[in-house]
């Protein structure tokens, strides 16, 4: 008999709850709180079926208490626990910050390196279903800029389940930030190229190794999250008219995979960052100001161009959503107008 | 600590311990902050000094420290807040070491990076953290894993009475109540949070009577006393220990310093301080140990000699201990 390596199509939902599932098999110092994470499965499905199989004690519901669980998590890691603790929307991170930023995020250096705090706070984030401004938030480059933590934005099934599984074997505190719009969830309309396909056994995918979804040599569009599905559509598009653009999915944001961007730039001469995060002091600038930072190695031949969410909270209204918050005709548009648009003097 | 007499000793010589080391560090802390030897024009300077950055003495309160951590184990878990010395004393959080974080070094529990207000000694089980409140969520934690691992461990928080007003604290005392978790909460009442009156600030009188609102034992200690915080705090641990869930004490007890060192202090009245040093618990201590034959003034005076050359030596310690690389600025922000 031989071993079969057997994978089938899973959604991204199903893909984080079957790593959750398999590393609480292998380890039993992991488990999981927050809200409706039991009986319910997550509201975006990311423990669903694991409180059947592990029971209340480890699929643990909480009240309605961010800070508390977040600081339970703590002390718990503090103890040599594995917690999970699932921030239902990252939107929510303002009533629990302190126990995310001041505490899980800088005891360990503090405490000049004594002690580890291997917690996993798991979160949805990311618009385009009319949640607005206070459920559709990505806020991911929010925790990056902060020192301490580690912060991952999958973009697929297979992905998701190799980054989660090396998130809950990190020593340290990991933000792991999966987009409500590509869980491929029965509710909510969904980018297909989330779901794919996953081995069943488990496997970690290193942090800081970012993924060339699609190679080109006219232009890199860094990206990560939903976007890098948008992304690879408008590429699609993009090659009917010639153009041949390569898609740079950073799977992990802390750390940087500063090395493939770099790469790619230096190769295609062209940067566009798309991103669903706020502009302005975010997660482009950091990619641009990294290209600007090696302009010495790399000949740009246009000018760096971003898209991400222009200094607006997320709207309500449909086409105002949408109008914010970059879109495939977008990326596409971009792309074009940095083709005709050399660098000057 | 087998016997009531070992306990009781072991009490009043931390309480020595404490005081001794909280004046030391409030002499220590004023050198190199006052003028003339600061910039011109300034009264006092914070960051200036062998000990620099805030500095909360915890001198007065140390009956909460040993009443409590007199029932623990060295697994047990304690979490203080900005005031902490005393807990991480009674925890049994080593001197030097202790000391060596408050004046920067290398040698300090965190290496230096983390300063008197946050002190982590994994192997003493203690931490402490400079935002109020913040601790009661992360006892919980603690308190949480015990009962994962199986252990009959149990988890203290300690807080001032301002943090009873923080939002951590009540989501803390729910979900401590709804998971029955080994915890206790031990609310030091010393009277003010930084200038507040605690009537300025708390709606109700003794933040015990809050226990009800979460289905918990409430217990108010009324007096700065080693003995009726150890005989309150027995009762809590050894329920927690038993799985029967937490309890919330609160001590009023007395803070002889300002809020920080270099507080003015314009908030209090005259004369407060000194009224309250009148009922000071330690020689009250003392009493009890002397008419039990416990202590009489030769063992006092050894006692408090080997204090004084510990505490002292501590601080040489913490002098002759070298400042970390500039380099070490970039480490340990992950563990490896």
């Amino acid at each position: 008999m031989t071993t079969q390596h057997k994978s089938r199509t899973l959604t991204m939902a199903q893909a984080i709850s079957e790593a959750i599932g398999q590393e609480m098999e292998r380890d039993e110092r992991v488990f999981v709180m927050g809200e409706d994470v039991g009986k319910y499965g997550g509201i975006f499905s990311a423990t669903t079926g694991l409180y059947e199989r592990f029971g209340k004690e480890r699929i643990m519901d909480t009240p309605i208490s961010e800070t508390a669980f977040m600081g339970a998590a703590i002390g718990a890691a503090a103890e040599g626990l594995r917690p999970i603790a699932e921030l239902m929307f990252v939107d929510f991170f303002g009533v629990c910050f302190d126990q995310i930023y001041n505490h899980l995020a800088k005891n360990t250096y503090m405490a000049g390196g004594n002690i580890k705090l291997p917690a996993v706070v798991m979160t949805g984030i990311g618009g385009g279903y009319n949640d607005a401004a206070q459920h559709s938030q990505c806020l991911y480059a929010s925790f990056a800029h902060m020192p301490g933590m580690k912060v991952v934005v999958p973009s697929n099934a297979y992905d998701a389940k190799g980054l989660m599984v090396e998130a809950i074997r990190d020593d340290n505190p990991v933000v792991y930030c999966y987009h409500k719009g590509i869980m491929g969830l029965s509710w909510m309309s969904y980018f297909e190229g989330s779901t794919n396909e996953v081995p069943e056994e488990a496997y970690a995918i290193p942090f800081g190794k970012a993924r060339v979804v699609r190679e080109g040599t006219d232009v890199t569009i860094v990206t990560l999250s939903q976007m890098v599905q948008k992304a690879v559509l408008a590429a699609d598009l993009l090659a009917n008219e010639g153009i041949s653009a390569e898609i740079i999915d950073l799977r992990t944001i802390v750390p940087l995979d500063t090395e493939t961007v770099l790469a790619s730039v230096a190769k295609t001469g062209r940067l566009l960052v798309a991103d669903e995060d706020y502009l302005h002091f975010g997660l482009s600038g950091e990619i641009a100001a990294l290209v600007a930072e090696h302009l010495d190695s790399i000949r740009l031949h246009a000018p760096v161009r971003r898209l991400a969410v222009n200094a607006v909270p997320i709207p309500f209204s449909r086409p105002l959503e949408q109008h914010v918050i970059p879109q495939v005709d977008g990326i596409v548009a971009a792309v074009k107008a940095q083709l005709a648009t050399p660098i000057g003097l | 600590m087998e016997t009531t007499s070992d306990r009781l000793l072991w009490m009043y010589r931390t309480m020595v311990e404490i005081r001794e080391y909280e004046e030391t560090m409030a002499k220590v802390y004023l050198e190199g902050k006052l003028p003339p030897k600061i910039q011109k024009g300034l009264a006092f300077d914070i960051g200036a000094g062998p000990a620099p950055g805030e500095m909360h003495l915890a001198a007065g309160q140390e009956p909460v420290a040993v009443g409590v951590c007199a029932h623990l184990r060295k697994e047990d878990t304690v979490v203080g807040a900005h005031r902490s010395h005393h807990f991480a004393i009674a925890k049994g959080v080593p001197l030097n070491a202790m000391t060596a974080e408050m004046f920067g070094k290398v040698t300090g529990l965190g290496r230096g990076k983390g300063g008197h207000m946050h002190l982590f000694d994994p192997e003493h089980k203690f931490s402490c953290s400079g935002i109020v409140g913040a601790g009661a969520p992360q006892a919980c934690g603690a308190a949480l894993a015990a009962r994962k691992l199986g252990k009959d461990w149990v988890a203290i928080a300690f807080f001032g009475e301002g943090a009873a007003n923080q939002g951590a604290f009540h989501e803390a005392l729910n979900l401590a109540a709804l998971w029955q978790l080994p915890v206790v909460f031990v609310c030091e009442d010393n009277k003010y949070g930084i200038s507040v009156e605690k009537g300025d600030s708390t709606a109700i009188a003794s933040n015990a009577d809050r226990a009800a609102g979460y289905g918990m034992p409430g217990v108010l200690v009324e007096k700065n006393d080693a003995l009726a915080v150890f005989e309150a705090a027995g009762v809590a641990i050894d329920r927690a220990r038993r799985g029967e869930g937490p309890t919330l004490i609160e001590v009023k007890t007395d803070r002889y310093y300002g809020h920080f060192q270099g507080d003015p202090e314009t908030y209090r009245p005259k004369g407060e301080v000194k009224e309250l040093r009148e009922h000071d618990p330690i020689p009250a201590l003392g009493g009890v140990l002397r008419a039990q034959g416990l202590l009489d003034d030769a063992r006092d005076a050894e006692l408090r000699d080997a204090i004084k050359a510990k505490v002292q030596a501590a601080f040489e310690f913490a002098r002759q201990s070298p400042y970390p690389d500039v380099a070490e600025a970039h480490q340990h922000v992950f563990a490896d």
